[in-house]
């Protein structure tokens, strides 16, 4: 079956590196940061590349929207996984704009794309982003774009036989909800997913960048976050604390980390 | 041939950003076309392998001639991290332990100038021309190639895709038609190569395998330069813009530095080089002796490590320079002997020859005319040898010769070249490659150095710090915040990558010259702990620490490490 995936994903600060966020009237430092493609959206990416790849004549798109330097700059990492084509979006960074002016955002940015049939459009994207964790961006997208099967939390989808979908969606306690969709459209907002990652193909990257520098060079700025003033904002206290530790009983790290959370 | 794209490049460091900053702007202006797409316009792609543009090592203060040419507006505002170089000292820093290798007369001296010292040190009265950095920037060299790159990218004219390796340039009948790219093998053609990979690429040291260095030409001088990125505490006095040159300790020929950047952050580091003659020579423990001296502690203390990292400098400057153009192809930064260790300078060089090179590539694309050694040498080499670059670095050719005599010798020689613009300089010597016993001698008994090493294989420890114990440097006391294990500082001064599914870089060639070799230097210089004592007697090499320093490539006395490019590594943004 030839699917048509849409992959909408931001872009987030790298957790792992060793800047941190200055708080400022938003978040002082955050161009300079180093980032990655949202990670929950991240496994979308990969579980829809996995998609196509099993069904030739499948297309996917990413539909990003982000301040556009560093989006291109992550582009150039992501664009190296697997095939897509992306549709930028030149908007405000995720932390700070409303979930609901993002959606609409994207929604409209999805109608834009020629040749895409709504009525049989798969739509992914993370089940959170990693800088605001609202959760509710793509039930929005999905909703704006009348798609009502919606799948939060996937940790697995099956294509079945008939182009029917079976679907696995985190609960409470590492539990899973298992459903039948009976077929397209439809949106599933990921969790992890089972992919790894990709590994880095500079050629998959030069091909996916014929298309991608031009779209790049045209992303039109995205009027997103007029809706919604943040009067004030400030980081949780503690960020990130590493402690490195060797031979502690893990009774001992737990009464530390607990202590920890609850100060 | 069929092009893939019209220019390829390797590596995204400075020496590239002055390039592609160029060549776009000339492209964008000049209407010029693709040879490989028609139609469009020169299709340029960058390969960097590091997994960012932002990453990687290095101090950084510069004068930014170059750099201030491409950018006549700069404004050191608009680069994260970046200050105007407020006040510069170079200071001599007295040994407070007594248990650095200094030669007696060094000693003798020391004893005279304690006298006038303060903070165990001695504040030079003024600085030599050919150092001061006053007019400059200090900079983090993350921050900068990011602000450059994104510029470049937002260009559309030139790609630059990261993690992205080059095995090897791909040459064909004798001249370089492109590169061969180290994830799958797959050669990519283009009209030209342009390697600027810095001072150990796999690109830029198969083209020296290939073609040879020009005559009297060696890449025998090397440094592993290590530094911390240091959260000041709330209190500190240190102005943004301040530097700090010294030397004379941990080991007298050990160089550190101490930049200060806006925000209370600082950069302080060491370069351990390749004349010093100890066997187990370890930059990390020195780092921690170096930034706990009396002269810098006052300024660190209470601070925090925010990131680390090292990279080796090639230091052999204008005697190591490879051909810097043949058909095909050229060469430019550290790797194509830029870097000038007089001037304790290599960004704005490396920008500069990149700079040169986009300008010649400009001339040619207009002119129709080919990449051919003969234009390239007539456009670009041209340029390079009426530039301030090659002045300067025909003053710097032999500054360092005496260091192979002695530490002294080695100071001396940097004046007399420098103070007299590299009409004199001292005579050259052969490195020594020192045993254990050798350089121990007068300090540790040949019986006592044999007992530490039984202790050390035992107990699977590193020799280095049991030998620096036992001639009298004090234990670390860590704090877990600034003064932090090695392991440690892998953990939390960046970002560790060892990408699933990739191959080992780091080989070793000749099992029996490691079962025979004595030393292991490899093992106690590596500075990620990424090479240690194996099941056998070769050394084992896990990808997953190694922070790609380069520095075992360079420090195994036998030759005996194949460096290969590959991804991943340790990456911070701050460095
Ligand atoms: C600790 C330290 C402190 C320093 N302090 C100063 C200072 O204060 N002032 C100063 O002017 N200079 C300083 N230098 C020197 C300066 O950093 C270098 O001279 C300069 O960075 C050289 O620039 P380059 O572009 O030639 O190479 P690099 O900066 O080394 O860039 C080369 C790039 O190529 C990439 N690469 C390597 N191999 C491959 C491959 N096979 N495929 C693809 N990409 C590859 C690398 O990842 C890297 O990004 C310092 C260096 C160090 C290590
Ligand atoms: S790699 Fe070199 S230094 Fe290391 S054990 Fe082998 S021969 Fe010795
Ligand atoms: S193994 Fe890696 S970290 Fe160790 S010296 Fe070699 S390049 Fe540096």
């Amino acid at each position: 079956m030839s699917y048509q995936i849409v992959v909408c994903g931001g872009i987030a600060p790298d957790p792992l590196q060793t800047l941190e966020p200055v708080p400022g009237p938003a978040l002082k430092n955050e161009m300079m940061l180093p980032h990655v493609f949202d990670p929950w959206a991240a496994h979308a990416l990969y579980e829809a590349g996995h998609l196509a790849k099993l069904n030739p004549g499948a297309k996917v798109w990413v539909v990003s929207m982000a301040p556009k330097a560093k989006l291109q700059q992550v582009m150039m990492t992501v664009a190296q996984k697997l095939p897509f084509e992306l549709v930028p979006l030149d908007g405000p960074p995720g932390g700070f704009t409303d979930s609901a002016d993002v959606a609409e955002a994207l929604a409209a940015a999805i109608r834009t794309i020629a040749g895409l049939d709504l009525s049989r459009l798969l739509l992914f994207g993370g089940w959170e982003s990693a800088t605001r964790g609202a959760g509710t961006t793509m039930q929005r997208v999905g909703a704006l774009l009348g798609i009502t099967e919606q799948f939060l939390a996937v940790d697995q989808l099956e294509v079945r036989d008939g182009g029917s979908l079976r679907v696995w969606e985190r609960l409470e306690g590492g539990r899973q909800q298992v459903s039948l969709c009976s077929g397209l459209p439809a949106m599933l907002a990921w969790a992890t997913g089972h992919l790894p990652e990709p590994p880095n193909h500079p050629p998959t990257g030069m091909a996916n960048g014929r298309l991608l520098m031009p779209a790049l060079q045209k992303a039109k700025p995205a009027p997103a976050g007029a809706g919604c003033t943040f009067l004030d904002v400030s980081l949780p206290k503690q960020i990130r604390q590493t402690v490195i530790v060797k031979d502690k009983p893990a009774a001992e790290i737990a009464r530390e980390i607990v202590e920890w959370i609850t100060q | 041939m069929n092009l893939d794209a019209d220019i390829l490049c390797v590596g995204f460091g400075p020496a590239m950003g002055g390039f592609l900053t160029t060549l776009t702007r000339g492209l964008s202006e000049e209407g010029l076309e693709s040879a490989a797409m028609p139609g469009l316009p020169p299709q340029v792609i960058c390969y960097e392998r590091a997994d960012d543009i932002s990453f990687g090592v290095s101090g950084v203060v510069t004068r930014a001639r170059a750099i201030r040419a491409s950018f006549p507006e700069f404004d050191p505002d608009a680069v994260p991290m970046a200050a105007p170089v407020t006040s510069e000292s170079l200071v001599y820093l007295l040994d407070p332990h007594g248990a650095s290798r200094r030669p007696a007369m060094l000693r003798a001296a020391d004893g005279i100038l304690k006298i006038a010292a303060e903070h165990g040190a001695i504040e030079l009265p003024y600085i030599p021309g050919f150092l001061q950095k006053h007019d400059g920037f200090v900079l983090s060299i993350g921050q900068f190639n990011q602000w450059a790159g994104q510029q470049v990218l937002m260009s559309g004219l030139a790609q630059i895709w990261p993690s992205a390796p080059v095995s090897a340039p791909l040459i064909e009948e004798g001249r370089v038609s492109g590169v061969v790219l180290a994830a799958d093998g797959a050669g990519v053609r283009g009209a030209l190569t342009v390697v600027g990979d810095g001072p150990y690429g796999a690109a830029g040291r198969r083209l020296d395998e290939e073609f040879g260095l020009p005559e009297g030409h060696v890449r025998d001088e090397w440094a592993v330069g290590m530094k911390l990125v240091i959260e000041l505490p709330e209190d500190t006095t240190l102005a943004p813009g301040t530097v700090i040159h010294t030397f004379g300790y941990p080991e007298p020929e050990i160089f550190g530095f101490f930049y200060t950047h806006p925000d209370r952050i600082a950069s302080a580091g060491i370069f351990v080089p390749s004349w010093l003659e100890n066997p187990v020579r370890t930059a990390y423990r020195y780092l921690q002796h170096f930034i706990q001296h009396p002269y810098l502690w006052r300024y660190v203390r209470g601070g925090r490590m925010k990131s680390w990292g090292a990279k080796s400098l090639l230091e052999s400057g204008r005697r190591g320079e490879p051909f810097l153009a043949g058909d095909g192809y050229a060469r430019i930064g550290e790797g194509s002997g830029s870097t000038n260790v007089l001037t304790g300078s290599g960004v704005d060089e490396a920008w500069l020859t990149g700079t040169q090179l986009a300008e010649a590539v400009l001339v040619l694309l207009r002119e129709k005319k080919p990449f051919t050694r003969e234009n390239l040498e007539a456009t670009y080499v041209a340029r390079r040898r009426t530039s301030w670059l090659e002045r300067e670095n025909l003053v710097a050719e032999k500054a360092r010769n005496g260091f192979a005599r002695g530490v002294i010798q080695g100071f001396l020689g940097m004046a007399l070249a420098g103070f007299t613009r590299g009409r004199l300089h001292w005579p050259s010597g052969d490195v020594k490659r020192r045993t254990l016993k050798e350089y121990y001698s007068g300090r540790l008994s040949p019986h006592r150095i044999v007992e530490i090493q039984k202790q050390c294989a035992a107990a699977g420890i590193s020799l280095h710090d049991a030998l620096m114990d036992a001639c009298g440097w004090p234990a670390i006391q860590y704090d877990g915040q600034l003064l932090v294990t090695h392991q440690d500082a892998l953990l939390m001064g960046g970002k560790v990558q060892a990408p699933a599914g990739a191959e080992d870089h780091v080989l070793f060639r000749d099992a029996v010259l490691c079962e025979e070799c004595r030393q292991r230097t490899c093992i106690e210089m590596c500075s990620g702990q990424a090479i240690h004592a194996g099941e056998t007697k070769v050394p084992a090499f896990e990808r997953e620490k190694c922070v790609h320093c380069g520095a075992c490539l360079w420090n195994c006395p036998g030759n005996n490490i194949a460096f290969a490019a590959g991804p991943g590594g340790f990456h911070s943004a701050e460095n």
